[in-house]
């Protein structure tokens, strides 16, 4: 079927008031700099207060959380495949000292995250989340790979969790999930299904045994 | 006798071919999801997969970065030999994943629950999982890997048996609006549901039945069969699509394997095998031909028998 859906491409790295254009559903791809970061790098930025493996200019202002299924040759350089991002909303807690860090206004991952936290972490550093498609679309994104610049931490923090800086073009496609106000896709996407999903349960007994913690309103979620 | 550097090159091969590319019987199935899905956003995911799966193929290249837990199924014929024995065999597919893990590459996926370590080669303690069925009357030893993804979209409940249909039917729903919510559990997916067995096995039973069955493969008893289309049907009415947007593309199939549980209890799994549905199986024969396909053809009359005894060709019916 064509795709009804506004498509944007971005050149990195974005002003706030390009970022403002932008609508949740909107499609986008990206050219420029972005690089991968997740709990190992979080954790020893923020926690064990390491500080960034590399001024800003060198990293760009592109967060992906993902670790990238590649290799490295005999010769020292990279053999990237496919790459996809992973879940982030286990990332939350270390978001607000994460913006500060490392300046970034752009974060690229798996799910999003709750509308609460982009009011609370990222409204007020002007930055939104982009979802990856699929997710499974890894050798789409690993096309839009051009080149490795520089790899961090590989040594302490091994292969996967690694900083992997990434020369991407036409990188995509993702899916604008939360805006510069906070809102999130997923969460009205939930709220218009809400109604089907309570009358799929209508008239069913909960389990004989129940759970610790366990409730019975449908609209829950889990992350 | 079945060779050892055979049964590693053909290892090796169905890692890369379960990597990169899509099995057949998932394509139609997702293909029949795009057809039918009316919302805009579930329907550019799937085209986005489509399109996905070509370039793997083009590329050479894995279809998700997540390559997922590389694992094993052995079929060993009865009459097989192989050399090196059982040692042998679990060296050589220990090898074969960590080859492979380096020369596709996949993610080194595979670490230490507490320490975090990784060997970046999928191997470890206890890892990958190796499980054994055996055939009778073959000679041939059949390999599947399964890659699947980690994170989402199983769970277990002991429900019992006065939870009825509709117990089982709820559980089914909690599982998928829970994990289809975002899309943490990447469909539309192939659902296996383990029905019965002690827990352990009600576990592996519905992972099997997500990963080791074909999309269009029926349970063989009309009832269990006619239950698959129902939560199949049951699944799609949720009104959740691709990334849990609105939508009707949450089951590419769903399959259930049943085991005799406790008389007290009907306990139940439910597994997602998402949009990377990775699998491929090969059959080595004692001459050293081997037979690529992609339906590990893992349940059998043998593997499903309730009788004491075995008699081939086999007549009994499952009940
Ligand atoms: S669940 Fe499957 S498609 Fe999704 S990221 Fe994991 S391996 Fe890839």
């Amino acid at each position: 079927m064509a795709n009804r859906l506004k498509t944007v491409d971005l050149v990195l790295p974005t002003q706030t008031e390009e970022l403002r254009q932008l609508e949740i559903g909107t499609i986008v791809y990206l050219t420029g700099r972005i690089f991968t970061a997740r709990e190992g790098v979080y954790k020893r930025v923020i926690e064990d207060g390491v500080g960034m493996p590399a001024p800003r200019e060198a990293l760009g202002s592109v967060n992906f959380h993902c670790s990238p299924a590649a290799s490295v040759n005999g010769d020292g350089t990279y053999n990237v495949g496919a790459v996809t991002a992973t879940a982030s909303f286990r990332f939350a807690k270390w978001l607000d000292g994460w913006f500060k860090q490392s300046g970034c206004n752009i974060i690229i991952g798996k799910g999003g995250m709750t509308s609460e936290a982009y009011r609370e972490l990222f409204v007020p550093n002007n930055a939104i989340y982009l979802t990856t498609v699929g997710y499974g679309t890894g050798a789409l994104l690993g096309r839009g790979i051009k080149g490795v610049e520089g790899v961090y931490w590989m040594e302490e923090l091994g292969l996967a969790q690694a900083v992997w800086v990434l020369d991407v073009a036409r990188f995509g496609p993702f899916i604008v999930e939360s805006d510069l106000d906070g809102n999130s896709l997923f969460e009205r996407e939930n709220a218009k299904m809400a109604s089907g999903i309570k009358a799929l349960y209508e008239g069913t007994q909960p389990a004989t045994l129940r759970r610790y913690g366990e409730t019975d309103d449908k609209t829950v979620e889990v992350i | 006798m079945i060779v050892l550097s055979s049964l590693q090159q053909t290892a090796e091969d169905l890692m890369a071919k379960a990597a990169i590319e899509i099995p057949d019987d998932y394509l139609v199935g997702l293909r029949r999801c795009a057809d039918t899905e009316k919302g805009d956003l579930s329907a550019f995911v799937i085209q986005a997969m489509l399109e996905n799966y070509d370039a793997a193929k083009e590329d050479r290249r894995a279809m998700c970065g997540d390559t997922g837990v590389p694992r094993w199924y052995v079929k060993i014929g009865n009459e097989a030999r192989i050399e090196g024995g059982p040692i042998g065999l679990e060296a050589t597919l220990r090898r074969a994943t960590a080859h492979a893990t380096n020369s596709i590459p996949l993610r080194p996926n595979r670490v230490h629950p507490l320490w975090r370590t990784d060997h970046n080669n999928n191997v470890g303690i206890n890892a990958p999982e190796i499980e054994y069925a055996f055939h009778p009357d073959a000679d041939w030893i059949e390999l599947t890997t399964v890659h699947k993804g980690g994170l989402f979209g199983s769970d277990y409940r002991m429900l019992f048996p006065g939870d009825g249909i509709d117990g089982i039917k709820r559980f089914f729903l909690d599982t998928l609006i829970s994990f289809g919510r975002r899309g943490l559990a990447c469909q539309p997916a192939i659902i296996g549901v383990g029905l019965g067995g002690s827990k352990d096995a009600c576990m592996v039973l519905g992972k099997q039945a997500s990963c080791l069955r074909t999309v269009g493969s029926r349970n063989p008893d009309p009832k269990i069969a006619a239950l698959e289309d129902e939560l199949k049907l049951l699944g799609n009415s949720i009104g959740m699509g691709a990334m849990g947007f609105m939508g009707s593309s949450m089951v590419v199939d769903c399959h259930i394997e049943t085991g005799y549980c406790h008389t007290g209890g009907m306990p139940m799994s439910v597994h997602m095998f998402c949009l990377s549905s990775r699998r491929a199986s090969a059959r080595v024969h004692a001459d050293g031909h081997v037979e690529f396909r992609t339906d590990p053809m893992w349940f059998t009359d043998y593997s499903r028998r309730s009788t004491v005894e075995w008699e081939t060709p086999q007549m009994i019916a499952a009940e």
